[in-house]
């Protein structure tokens, strides 16, 4: 095969041969016969059936023979324990032999022969050899106490050899102590309880003395007992790092990262602001460091190494950014490495390097390196907000190239910076589109899929492209159908006018032809939130979403610390605690960092799920639909349709039928107004409401009562007083003056009509023309007796605001027509903006927060307010008064500013921003309708500002 | 620790089977056979776990090591490593040859001891092989303090050979931009010397420099610091006192006998390059390729460059190379895909260009060529001793041997020529500091 005779093969015959050379009385031949064994042996062949005659050949002065024989023992004894007996003798006599080597080697094999019946017969040679006069001996028969103690605890500790082996911590040479540690240190882990390693300081400074004499591999044992040990105190902890930094300069990289985990350890009992730490966090960098010009296998291990380093400590590393470049010859699971770590060391400072960098390597020739280098360009994009720009630049850019899983990889990262800094960077999205029929693999569809449903109000075609996807729905991956669904909900509930027949195919695909529990669910969720009460479900689906952070690639704050403890070992390479991979009872214990004197500077790591859709519903604000959906409600319940729990899918269909067939209808209607509807609607409750839907169904009715509760709001609405509409010169004598106000949730025009003509005046009424927020008397003008000469009389003309609708110049200006006997006479008067504040004009913080930062800048307007004596919380009384309520208050340096949000009676909603200095009287506000659609235009927020001005003044 | 240490050739077979602990069943040494040898596909990690144990493996020239361990042990890279270089100094070199049975079996038994690595010393190793009869010395030596050394070693003359070997890696930006450089440099030992001699090193580390510059001796300022060199980090044999060296600086050790590497160091500031690369690279359709190099030396004077060897890539459907060089000998290797660019000496600000014409083979192969980095070595006879310094006594001779460097320029050829791909290639800068580390030796 490949050397010599040697490894020949060892057939029937060959085995009769060598026993018969084994037996043979030339010592020269039984010599080469035990090698020829030996040789089958090593090679992983089953030469035991010549146990008994190679045992045979044990008593010899040959030491060359007697190791051969003695390894030929280790391998299988335990298959012939019997036979093994044979061997005690031996074994007796050579732990007594004058030469230590063969005592030695007497003592390192008797351990290897694991079978029971020996192991009695060997505890008095073991405890000779424990206090052999040759070192050698000693650190031979430590080792030996560990694999006795595998073979059979209870023995070892019935014999006092754990003691010995105590005692021999003590010893004189280094190199006893350093097996000693080791031996007791594994004895140690599978008894967590027993205090096995008293570690104390008088141990301790043996431990380090020992450390600086014995041999590499006993540094690295005597390290690793060191990490054990919990320092009383700061100082002791500083004496103890002192003494050990030497090690970093070791040529043993097992060496440098035992001393660094004893050093990471140790540093978290050392106050930071301690000249001392500073000192230690510089002198760990440099070996960390040289570590990488080590061989690929060993830089592989440190980088994993580093990277829990990096995450528990940054500071360390910091400077160090270029190290971690990748080089051209390093071996993929280094380069791999390295950039994880670049990612974790990219800041503010190094940001433009690291991209330079990384766009590189997305042109490199291995895929998964290409594909990781492409998502650590959008990680870092979320980690450095200032870089966010150029990443996302840097990552079209990569989309040009064309590469289809580059393309495909950046798009899953835009998704990712999108939820990081939402309304941002929508302007991207065209160029994202373009991609889309490139797009193969289900993360990257998924991705896509997500970013059109949660731009839809801003992609024309939203609709086309989600229905391209929907055409194979049952070929996509789970994935992919999950995020189809959510996205075409979310698209029907931002654009409900054209997307019914969509939403319907894709919960119908989602809900009867669905197999995937998941799927189905989920569609059931959605059609049932839809059909009950889609006012909910517009939170539900578009609720603002938490954003990610960089954190969420972070390893858990325990884990790591646990980790940290691993430094060096297998855990920190797989970054999995020993339990994790270690079967039985060894090593399971967790291991902790001490209670530091900073330690309250600990890594969170928000949980930021992003598979889920419910979830992920974007932050939006959709006005004037709430009551809308309301008529959706009723008229989806109106029929009375037979649903029982669990509600069979065809059941469910019909509900949704009619929730899209005739509640869009009336949604198309454009009816704004809205309660005349509703009132009707819960006149008529459906006569078999399904049992399943009764709580959902009142829950909503219920809020929608306590909408209308509202209508009962506390007094106090602003109303101006009243100014002279109509001189009785333009009237012929009739004088009207008057105000608007608010009232118990009805606007109100209040007049005083005077006589100064001559006659008596009859037949009053009203009439208005088209105006601005369609409002219109809601019923006639109640002036019963006649009017006589110099008589005045007061009159409430209740106003509704479903009128026709035009818009007016100046916004709130309304025309009036009064008629009486005498003629008809036409007047304008503007109504102040606040009365149309509805009382359910408080929005939730979080749509707030969202939808101000949604508003473009464009639409903000701002106004100061002159002589305003109030202070911050007055006002903010005052006017919550007039229907303007404050979401939230802060102080920035002195001043206080109030988020207010009004809802106007078609829907829109106002937020503004109120700024109030102390002992300033004059506040600065600044206003920002949603949606400009219809009319509210720049002009009309200085109506809006002018209206906070009179309210408050 | 180590549960068991299984060593393959390049096939699969196995050489070397030892299982140190129970729980490493005979079943893994197949186990890994199957998964990671036989599975010819890129190794994607070192350290993998098959069906609950976990392999430590490393590949050197054509043999496969692989440590196997179900526990959560420290890493063991090492001492794969240091079995290496145990077999690599009793054999001369690595192969299938090395791991015949009769010395490792007592090699490795010696290594590692239930799976505790033991002694990995190179020379007491030997002596445990080689002794035919008992010497109770071994004993004490391997459990001393001085472990490297046995006593009552005697030459007739003692030598000592110093040899500094660095490699400069230098990466660049395709714009031509230098993005880091480092030295990394070994110091490499053959120390012949009789009894337990106690050798003492200085360097002009700049930490030292400016301590004994406070130290009184204050006319030697300006020029402590243009000799100086600022060491960001260095690692050391086991044999030298590491707490001496982090406490006062000085490098003391009791030497092996023999060869060794006494110590590993890093720079990365103030990096002179002593030669400029600049290679032209020109696309000429789809099956040609213009390659022009143009090195430059840029090095003191009183410095020759010899040995110059440049390692120029070529693409793998090379079909055939016409070369003009200036000056020196070139030649394509196909073996090795690279144009071999051999020039004996070159003297300061010297230039010398080589041009080659690469015929391409048409491929279907739409990857592109990845344009590995040019390489280059060479050596540099440097001597600068501070004579007056020196005070060896009992030693007749001190032999300073040359100063080899090594250059490899990282990637940036890669880069610039993958920006623009048939325009020229930008220019690249790969050279190697020469004058890095002046050692002052005393020997004691």
């Amino acid at each position: 095969m490949m050397n010599d005779s040697l490894f020949s093969l060892v057939c029937a015959g060959e085995i009769f041969e060598l026993k018969a050379e084994l037996n043979s009385d030339k010592k020269e031949k039984k010599k080469e016969a035990v090698k020829k064994v030996i040789a089958s042996m090593t090679v992983g062949k089953d030469v035991s059936a010549l146990f008994p005659d190679v045992v045979n050949c044990m008593q010899t002065d040959n030491l060359e023979l007697k190791k051969l024989v003695y390894l030929y023992l280790m391998n299988y004894a335990k298959s012939q324990p019997d036979m093994a007996i044979m061997a005690v003798n031996t074994f007796v006599k050579d732990c007594e032999d004058p030469n230590p080597l063969i005592r030695a080697l007497a003592v390192r094999t008797m351990g290897c022969i694991r079978v029971d019946k020996i192991t009695e017969y060997l505890c008095e040679p073991l405890r000779k050899c424990l206090k052999d006069e040759d070192p050698y001996v000693r650190k031979t028969a430590a080792v030996c106490v560990a694999k006795l103690h595998d073979i059979n605890a209870q023995l070892v500790e019935d014999q006092g050899f754990l003691d010995t082996l105590k005692d021999l911590i003590s010893d004189s040479n280094p190199m006893v102590v350093a097996n000693a540690v080791a031996a007791l240190s594994e004895i140690a882990e599978s008894h967590p309880n027993s205090n096995l390693l008293d570690l104390n300081p008088q141990t301790i400074n043996k431990l380090l003395t020992a450390l600086n004499e014995c041999t590499e591999w006993g540094q690295i044992f005597i390290l690793d007992c060191l990490a054990n040990y919990t320092p009383r105190d700061d100082r002791e902890s500083q004496s103890i790092c002192e003494r050990v930094t030497p090690r970093l300069s070791h040529a043993n990289s097992a060496v440098v990262l035992s001393a660094v985990k004893v050093l990471m350890k140790f540093m978290e009992m050392l106050p930071k602001d301690l000249d001392y730490y500073g000192t230690l966090l510089k002198k760990l960098a440099p070996p960390l460091v040289t570590l990488l010009s080590a061989e690929p296998e060993l830089q592989y291990v440190a980088l994993r190494n580093i990277n829990l380093i990096v995450q528990r400590r940054p500071e360390i590393l910091k400077h160090e950014m270029k190290v971690f470049f990748v080089k051209y010859n390093d071996p993929i699971y280094v380069k791999l490495e390295k950039l994880d770590i670049m990612i974790r060391l990219a800041s503010q400072a190094n940001i433009a390097q690291v991209l330079a960098e990384l766009k590189e390597y997305a042109t490199e020739v291995d895929v998964d390196f290409v594909r990781k280098a492409v998502r650590a360009i959008g990680r870092c994009a979320i980690k450095v907000e200032q870089s966010a720009e150029r990443c996302v630049s840097t990552l079209l850019d990569l989309i040009q190239t064309k590469v289809n899983y580059v393309v495909q990889e950046a798009i899953v990262v835009i998704k990712d910076i999108f939820r990081k800094y939402p309304n941002k960077y929508e302007s991207v999205i065209a160029t994202l589109c373009e991609n889309l029929d490139s797009l193969d693999e289900p993360e990257a569809r998924a991705a896509m899929i997500w970013i059109v449903g949660e731009y839809a109000e801003r992609i024309d075609n939203a609709d086309e492209l989600l229905e391209s996807f929907l055409e194979g729905f049952h070929d996509e991956s789970t994935q992919v159908q999950l995020q189809l669904l959510t996205a075409i909900v979310k698209l029907f509930l931002k654009k409900p006018t054209e997307t019914q027949e969509l939403v319907q195919q894709v919960l119908s695909l989602a809900t009867q032809d669905s197999d995937n529990p998941d799927l189905r669910d989920r569609g059931y969720i959605y059609w049932r939130l839809l059909s009950t009460d889609p006012v909910a479900a517009k939170e539900v689906v578009l609720a603002e979403k938490p954003l990610i952070s960089e954190e969420t690639d972070l390893i858990e704050p325990t884990l790591l610390e646990e980790l940290i403890c691993h430094i060096g070992t297998l855990a920190s390479v797989y970054h999995k605690p020993p339990s994790a991979f270690v079967e039985g009872s060894r090593g399971v214990q967790h291991k902790r960092l001490p209670g530091s004197a900073g330690s309250g500077e600990s890594v969170e790591s928000p949980d930021t799920g992003s598979a889920a859709g419910v979830s992920e519903a974007p932050p939006a604000v959709i006005p004037s639909q709430g009551d809308l959906l309301g008529d959706l409600l009723n008229l989806d319940l109106t029929p009375p349709t037979t649903t029982g729990p669990p509600p069979p899918s065809s059941g469910m269909q019909m509900g949704a039928m009619d929730l899209l067939g005739g509640g869009l209808d009336s949604l198309l209607g454009g009816d704004l107004g809205g309660s005349p509807a509703m009132g009707a609607g819960f006149g008529a409750p459906p006569a078999a409401m399904p049992a399943s839907f009764t709580a959902p169904v009142s829950g909503g009715l219920d809020d929608l009562f306590d909408l209308g509760g509202g209508v009962g709001m506390p007094m106090g609405a602003y109303s101006p007083p009243k100014t002279v509409w109509l001189p009785a010169m333009k009237a012929k004598g009739l004088e009207i003056s008057g105000t608007f106000a608010r009232r118990a949730g009805v606007i109100q025009m209040e007049m005083t009509l005077t006589n100064k003509a001559m006659s008596v005046m009859t037949d009053f009424a009203i009439q208005f023309n088209r105006n601005s927020f369609g409002l219109a008397p809601a019923g006639p003008l109640q002036v019963l007796t006649p009017l006589s000469p110099n008589q005045s009389i007061e009159v409430t003309l209740p106003l509704n605001t479903v009128g026709p609708v035009m818009k007016m110049e100046p916004l709130n200006n309304l025309q009036v027509a009064v008629k009486n006997n005498i003629d008809v006479f036409y007047f304008s008067c503007q109504y102040p903006i606040s009365m149309l504040f509805v009382e359910d004009g408080k929005m939730e913080r979080q749509v707030f927060l969202a939808t101000w930062k949604d508003i473009p800048n464009d639409n903000e307007s701002q106004f100061q307010i002159k002589d305003c004596h109030l202070n911050s919380d007055a006002a903010s009384n005052k006017l919550q008064g007039s229907n303007i309520f404050t979401i939230a208050k802060r102080t920035v340096e002195g001043q206080d500013m109030l988020y207010q949000s009004m809802k106007l009676t078609n829907g829109i909603w106002v937020l503004a921003e109120l700024r109030v200095q102390a002992g300033n009287p004059n506040y600065t506000v600044s206003t920002e309708p949603i949606y400009p659609i219809m009319n509210i235009s720049q002009e009309s927020n200085g109506s809006l500002n002018q209206t906070i001005n009179t309210v408050l003044h | 620790m180590i549960g068991g240490l299984f060593i393959y050739n390049h096939k699969g077979e196995v050489l070397i089977s030892r299982v140190y602990r129970d729980d490493i069943g005979r079943n893994a040494v197949d186990a890994f056979r199957v998964n990671i040898i036989h599975a010819r596909q890129q190794v994607r990690s070192p350290v993998t776990n098959i069906a609950h144990t976990s392999f430590f493996h490393a590949k050197r020239s054509n043999i496969w090591l692989a440590a196997a361990t179900k526990q959560n042990v420290i890493m063991v890279f090492e001492s794969l490593y240091k079995m290496c270089d145990v077999m690599a100094a009793y054999f001369g070199k690595i192969s299938e040859d090395c791991w015949t049975p009769k010395e490792n079996t007592v090699l490795t038994g010696n290594i590692l001891d239930f799976g505790y690595p033991q002694n990995s010393e190179t020379g007491a190793l030997k002596t445990f092989i080689t002794q035919q009869g008992v010497k109770s010395q071994i004993t004490s030596q391997v459990t001393g303090q001085i472990g490297w050394r046995r006593e009552g070693i005697k030459y007739r003359r003692n030598e000592l050979f110093l040899d500094v070997l660095e490699s400069v890696n230098l990466l660049m930006s395709p714009q031509g931009q230098v993005l880091s450089t480092n030295v990394s440099g070994r110091v490499v030992m053959k120390s012949y010397l009789s009894g337990m001699p106690e050798c003492k090193f200085g360097m002009n580390d700049k930490i030292v420099i400016e301590k004994q510059g406070k130290g009184g001796r204050s006319e030697d300022g300006g020029k402590s610091s243009k000799q100086s060199i600022a060491i960001d980090d260095c690692t050391f044999h086991h044999c030298v006192r590491l707490s001496k060296f982090d406490s006062e600086r000085s490098i003391s050790f009791i030497p092996p006998d023999g060869e060794y590497e006494l110590m590993r160091y890093r720079t990365t500031k103030d990096i002179i390059l002593p030669f400029r690369v600049i290679p032209l690279v020109r696309e000429v359709g789809r099956t040609k390729l213009e390659v022009k190099v143009v090195i430059k030396s840029n090095f003191k004077s009183s410095l020759l460059a010899q040995k110059i060897e440049v390692h120029i890539p070529t693409p793998l459907n090379t079909s055939g190379v016409q070369l003009i060089c200036m000056k020196g000998k070139a030649k394509y290797k196909a073996s090795e895909n690279a144009i071999i660019w051999k020039i004996k000496r070159m003297a300061e600000m010297e230039e010398s260009q080589i041009s080659a014409e690469i015929k391409l083979l048409p491929t279907n192969d739409k990857k592109k060529w990845t344009r590995p980095p040019l390489s280059m070595n060479f050596e540099v006879r440097y001597l600068k001793v501070f004579e007056s310094k020196l005070n060896y006594s009992d030693h007749d001779v001190i032999k300073w041997f040359v100063t080899s460097d090594e250059v490899e320029s990282t990637r940036c050829a890669a880069d610039a020529a993958g920006a623009d791909e048939k325009k020229e290639g930008c220019p690249v800068t790969s050279s190697s500091s020469s004058s890095l580390l002046l050692f002052l030796l005393s020997a004691l």
